[in-house]
């Protein structure tokens, strides 16, 4: 089994904002993230995938291959963007980065062929600030 | 006089110090005059109405001789203080273009960013140190003012 991981990176504006709260409630809950004027960040994703490496190629995958995937079904999707209203794929959600990255996850795996497997989504939100998701 | 000596030595030497702060913000890049299309063309996809935005890193840098009392060119804390009062309080978890009054009339593009950064900072520390301050917009993308 072999891991190997994409790095990337997109900025997007967002807000922690519960619309079923009280402005008041929000506050004390999110500070400053819950500025109804946004705020933004540099976000820094990482993508791994894992599986057997192809004998014939020596590739566990087409890092090309995986770079246009992440390009088409995420960046294109997130990068410049306000995450809480032009994205379709987080309607209705809390724009965490907990939430984002299991959207993120969402969004690449039905696209890797089999046997490659997503293994994790690593979101950076800020250089201090990461989660990971493995998919359960 | 070992002090006194090593005082002497270094009585006018310039020292450079510096204090590393982050903010993050939302902005986009907008000229009202002009309409959508020229926006478009010429700020891309900083241009989005619904705004995008950054994690900002910042470095201000202070050039003096040291105090031959404290051997400070400017006491860190204090410089710490200085910068989260009048640039950090004002700008972590804004909206340049509508919460920051400076952004009402210009476009906060790093540059414009930098510069009012810098003049706020100059009417706090001594007029003796010279100041100059970069920022990062990206990790990549960055600008420093004033230009010596």
């Amino acid at each position: 089994m072999v891991y190997l991981t994409r790095i990337e990176h997109f900025n997007a504006a967002h807000k922690l904002y519960n619309e079923q709260w009280t402005r008041e409630q929000n506050e004390v809950v999110f500070g400053k993230c819950a500025n109804e004027n946004w705020h933004g960040h540099n976000y820094d994703l990482y993508v791994t995938i894992k599986g057997e490496v192809v004998e014939e190629t020596g590739f566990l995958f087409d890092v090309k291959i995986l770079s246009l995937l992440i390009k088409q079904f995420v960046l294109d999707k997130l990068d410049h963007k306000n995450l809480n209203v032009d994205v379709e794929f987080l309607k209705g959600k809390m724009c965490t980065t907990e939430n984002l990255a299991k959207a993120i996850w969402q969004q690449l795996h039905p696209h890797l062929p089999p046997p490659v497997k997503l293994h994790c989504i690593k979101l950076y939100e800020t250089p201090r600030i990461y989660v990971e998701f493995f998919g359960d | 006089m070992i002090n006194f000596v090593f005082y002497f030595e270094n009585m006018n030497k310039k020292v450079s110090v510096y204090r590393k702060e982050h903010f993050n913000a939302a902005h986009r890049l907008n000229n009202p005059a002009w309409d959508e299309q020229k926006n478009d063309r010429i700020f891309g996809k900083c241009n989005n109405p619904s705004y995008h935005g950054h994690n900002y890193e910042m470095e201000v840098k202070v050039t003096g001789v040291p105090d031959a009392e404290t051997g400070f060119v400017i006491d860190l804390k204090m410089l710490s203080d200085i910068i989260n009062e009048n640039v950090i309080e004002k700008l972590d978890h804004k909206n340049l273009n509508l919460d920051v009054p400076d952004f009402s009339q210009l476009n906060p593009t790093a540059e414009n960013i930098v510069i009012v950064i810098y003049n706020v900072l100059r009417e706090k520390i001594n007029s003796d140190l010279e100041l100059q301050v970069r920022l990062y917009e990206t990790p990549r993308n960055f600008v420093e003012y004033p230009v010596v």
